[in-house]
């Protein structure tokens, strides 16, 4: 029998050794096992860790914001755009299934964007990203919003070199969203609870909300806006003008 | 679905792994996933099919091992097993969320024919 695989060329009686190495010649194949050990997002995470490094050589602040659809993402940028516009360089990267939409939205503010569509896909990954920077003007100390798919699931798995990620939720949505969709929370640095201005008519319990995100992320902060009367947008953006500073 | 992606991750590994060694083909693909790595196995299955057909990863079998998630009590630092976060705490009732366990998703080796 064949020390090095097992098999059998004649019928057994008969074996025939070379001093050195596999001393037979035979068609069939060896099986072997090569040890891999690595994360399934490796490649996607190799990616997102030099992107990371370009923007911290270029003193770039980059937010993921995250959220389910229609959580007021856009026009929360449409507002933090015009306020720190004249204070901070502020570029944006838009993700959506499809459509130019948002990015229509976020040009007439002035600041470059550029709008990735990822098709049938449900989230922003890595290399996306790492195509959408070489299409922008990105410059140094500056902040970028990179607006995710609307999905509060899949993104929360993809790194995509991002300094946080801000997770987003409106009023509207209800308060056991952190219990809910808690990996998202998890992956998040930062909660931005959005449409405050809509608390009179909608039955959201802001304290049960932080208590549920703060369970799963217990290092969560929060802040509170609306976008549209500007309730709570000083401090947001105050947070954002020290995070860029 | 992101399990499509992570199929073609996979799909991506064991090809560059195999051929790394030569391999004539790939005979099969073990994994190793958290049961609270947020994926869906029947997903990931039914993705990595899709995107191994017509590559060189195309009939290797995907072998899946599942890792039971475990968490540790933010309140009396139990551990204990769990199968979704918020679940509670046998011993004092605190919802559990640390998740130290079952998390993982790896790509543990390819067996392949040379």
């Amino acid at each position: 029998m064949c020390d090095h695989c097992g098999c059998s060329p004649s019928d057994n009686s008969v074996t025939i050794h070379k001093p050195s190495g596999h001393g037979h010649n035979h068609d069939h194949q060896h099986r072997r096992t090569v040890r891999v050990e690595q994360d399934i997002l490796f490649s996607n995470n190799q990616v997102a860790r030099i992107t990371r490094e370009y923007f911290q050589s270029q003193n770039i602040t980059a937010l993921n914001l995250v959220s389910s659809p229609g959580s007021g993402k856009t026009t929360l940028l449409e507002q933090t755009i015009r306020a720190l516009n004249d204070e901070i360089r502020i570029a944006v990267i838009e993700g959506d299934q499809q459509t130019m939409r948002d990015a229509q939205r976020i040009e007439a503010t002035g600041v470059p964007v550029v709008q990735v569509n990822t098709g049938t896909g449900c989230h922003l990954d890595a290399r996306m990203i790492e195509w959408a920077i070489h299409q922008l003007p990105l410059k140094d100390h500056s902040l970028l919003f990179i607006e995710n798919v609307g999905n509060l699931v899949c993104p929360a798995l993809f790194d995509l070199g991002e300094d946080m990620k801000v997770v987003i939720i409106s009023v509207t949505e209800g308060d056991d969203k952190p219990q809910k969709y808690p990996t998202m929370f998890e992956a998040a640095s930062l909660g931005v609870i959005t449409k405050t201005d809509l608390l009179p008519y909608v039955d959201f319990d802001m304290e049960e909300c932080r208590r549920l995100a703060l369970a799963v992320n217990p290092a969560l902060e929060f802040h509170a806006v609306s976008a549209k009367t500007g309730q709570g947008m000083d401090t947001w953006l105050n947070w954002l003008r020290n995070r860029c500073g | 679905m992101h399990e499509m992606s992570l199929a073609m991750n996979i799909v991506d590994l064991a090809i560059t792994n195999a051929k790394k060694e030569h391999a004539k083909c790939i005979n099969h693909i073990e994994v190793e996933i958290g049961t609270m790595s947020g994926v869906m196995i029947d997903a990931l299955r039914f993705g990595f099919e899709a995107a191994a057909k017509n590559t060189f990863a195309e009939g290797a079998e995907l072998v899946i091992n599942e890792v039971a998630a475990k968490a540790r009590c933010r309140k009396c630092d139990a551990i204990q097993p769990v199968t979704a976060y918020f679940e509670e705490c046998p011993i004092c009732n605190e919802f559990l969320t640390d998740i130290i366990q079952g998390k993982d998703m790896r790509v543990l080796s390819v067996t392949i024919d040379e």
